[in-house]
């Protein structure tokens, strides 16, 4: 049976890309960022997972208002990135996992949770850059599962639907026959705004009380409504939706192993978390 | 209801991306998107105007992606995903935009955001 290894959240900052690209890990601006990642680094070349399901929001390159899902998880054997209208490097591409994706979509969809299917799916920063942290140097050592969370078009999903959602990926992953191990990944937040006359917002404190109740009492945060999360986090530090599909795939008591938390990379604060299920 | 229109407009200088931003911003939102593809960069940056019209923008939409004025394409109910691949164009990133929309310069921008670590 598969097992799930652990859970980790990260931002998913575009410039972070542009930073590894241009070999920037060690200037002053952002070294204090890149030093969060080699715990977790090491902590993956430890545990070896076999796949990894990447919960992500898509920033308009895959999906249009034309046909905007909720939830979309991939099911193809490899996916692509592309340069994003911003001229993004394109990278090589990640291999999927289209039988561990049937499953969780059969699982999630028997759950009540009624997900779109994409047997092809162009992959954003929000999924790539995260694994560039994770596994420097465009190595491909997991195979991957997208799942994308609507974080485009209002409304969004709750925080405690996300939340269930996680329950149910964490009842998929353990219900897989196969013999693998399977790390969640969450990507996006923290706190941040882009647009409007608040472009800039940024809330260290909502930021730090998210990264202790996510750890101890996720309920906690399902309580907030998307638009508390938008108040309190900015526009787009309601991606912390994806830190709790994460969290509620792991069971009740979790460890934390390890947590970095760094003002400002680029219009964010930028939040890292790593938690292993409790024995 | 927590979520409707009239609370989520009480949050100051934000804008909610909702259905009626969606419907009136369609057709701006579908011209952004199209710059995913360099060839349609090109093909706006060779004729702007023929291209705005090919996708059918509004007189506000058009005035606003003329004057590359962010707050301006907001209200015409650009969504941010979008309009970053517009701005991307002339090489404007989110932290100039961001000056933009707040009325400092850039300098001063990336200053409040080192700021709010304190």
């Amino acid at each position: 049976m598969a097992t799930l290894a652990g859970g980790i959240c990260t931002s998913h900052i575009p410039a972070i890309g542009n930073a590894i690209a241009r070999g920037l890990e060690d200037d002053a601006y952002w070294q204090p960022f890149f030093a969060g990642y080699p715990p977790v680094r090491e902590w993956l070349e430890r545990t070896r997972p076999d796949a990894a399901v990447i919960v992500y929001n898509d920033h308009g390159l895959n999906f249009f208002l034309d046909n905007l899902p909720t939830f979309a998880i991939g099911a193809a054997p490899e996916y692509h990135n592309a340069d994003e209208g911003w001229g993004l490097p394109t990278l090589a591409p990640y291999p999927g996992d289209p039988k561990l994706s049937w499953h969780i979509i059969e699982s999630l969809v028997a759950d009540e949770f009624d997900v779109a299917t994409c047997q092809e799916m162009r992959v954003d920063h929000a999924f790539t850059v995260p694994q560039a942290l994770l596994w420097p140097g465009e190595r491909r050592p997991v195979k991957t599962v997208p799942v994308a969370v609507n974080t485009v078009q209002h409304p969004l999903p709750t925080p405690a639907r996300c939340f269930k959602l996680g329950q149910a990926l964490g009842r998929a992953i353990a219900s897989y026959p196969d013999n693998q191990r399977i790390v969640v990944i969450a990507t996006g937040g923290l706190s941040h705004q882009l647009d409007g006359e608040r472009a800039g917002f940024i809330n260290k404190d909502f930021d730090l009380m998210c990264l202790e109740k996510i750890v101890a009492d996720p309920q906690a945060l399902t309580r907030y409504s998307i638009r508390d999360l938008v108040r309190l986090a900015g526009t787009q530090g309601v991606e912390v939706i994806m830190w709790l599909v994460m969290r509620g795939a792991l069971s009740a008591r979790v460890r934390e192993l390890h947590r970095h938390y760094h003002i400002p990379v680029s219009n964010t604060a930028a939040g890292l978390l790593l938690l292993e299920n409790a024995a | 209801m927590a979520n409707t229109r009239a609370t989520l407009d009480t949050i100051p200088g934000t804008y909610i991306f909702d259905g009626a931003l969606a419907i009136k911003g369609y057709a701006l939102n579908k011209m952004c998107y199209s710059f995913n593809d360099a060839a349609n960069r090109a093909e706006f940056q060779r004729d702007e105007d023929a291209y705005c019209n090919k996708f059918g923008l509004s007189a506000e939409q058009r005035d606003a992606v003329r004057n590359r004025d962010v707050l301006a394409l907001l209200a015409a109910g650009g969504n941010v995903y979008y309009l970053a691949k517009f701005t991307g164009i002339f090489g404007l990133g989110v932290q100039d935009i961001g000056a933009q929309q707040t009325g400092v310069s850039v300098d001063a921008f990336k200053a409040k955001l080192k700021a709010a670590a304190h």
